[in-house]
């Protein structure tokens, strides 16, 4: 029951709402893009590994090749 | 117990997709996706079990192991048809969970078809 992995997309994704709002005040508005792109990269780079963790689990349990 | 604390993270994580959601609408569906992923993998780790003891069974029955290791196929494409389906309808996507869901029935065809096969055999023997 590995949690940390939650919370930190659950960080990752605030943390990324603020910086948009901060820049968007410093009227960077394409870098508040890129940085939210980023972001979503990133997250999508973890949620990824954990889905490969899955179907590694589901192949053995389920005989599914 | 274990279903105290999937139960506790489940409630958590669903506030934590609401926060999310309407500040960063793209990031929401992975919390979602991570959650619903790991639950899964909990699971699984439980179904093992669960497995072992029907090979055993069927062993001692002396049935045919193909049956059952098709039945586990059956099991296991439905498992993560039905899963990547809800996480696509969470997401907003109607279309893709239908075409997701179509793809896997005809998976599961597919792997039901010698189990007709033999049942048809079965009844045309029987026939006089």
């Amino acid at each position: 029951m590995n949690v940390d992995l939650i919370f930190k997309i659950a960080g990752i994704g605030i943390l990324i709402s603020v910086f948009h709002i901060i820049l968007k005040q410093a009227d960077k508005e394409e870098q508040a893009q890129m940085l939210t792109l980023a972001g979503v990269v990133v997250v999508l780079i973890m949620v990824v590994q954990l889905i490969n963790e899955l179907y590694n689990m589901v192949r053995s349990v389920f005989r599914l090749f | 117990m274990e279903i105290l604390q999937i139960v506790g993270l489940g409630l958590l994580v669903a506030v934590l997709a609401v926060l999310l959601r309407e500040e960063r609408p793209e990031i929401a569906p992975f919390l979602a996706l991570g959650f619903g992923i790991m639950i899964f993998i909990v699971i699984l780790g439980k179904m093992g079990a669960i497995i072992m003891v029907f090979r055993d069974l069927t062993r001692r029955a002396h049935i045919d192991e193909l049956y059952l290791t098709t039945l586990l196929k059956i099991l296991g494409i439905a498992y993560v048809t039905e899963f990547g389906a809800q996480i696509c309808r969470d997401a907003g996507e109607g279309t893709i969970a239908n075409k997701i869901e179509v793809a896997g029935k005809v998976l599961i065809l597919i792997l039901a078809l010698p189990i007709f096969a033999a049942i048809l055999e079965v009844i045309v023997r029987l026939l006089p």
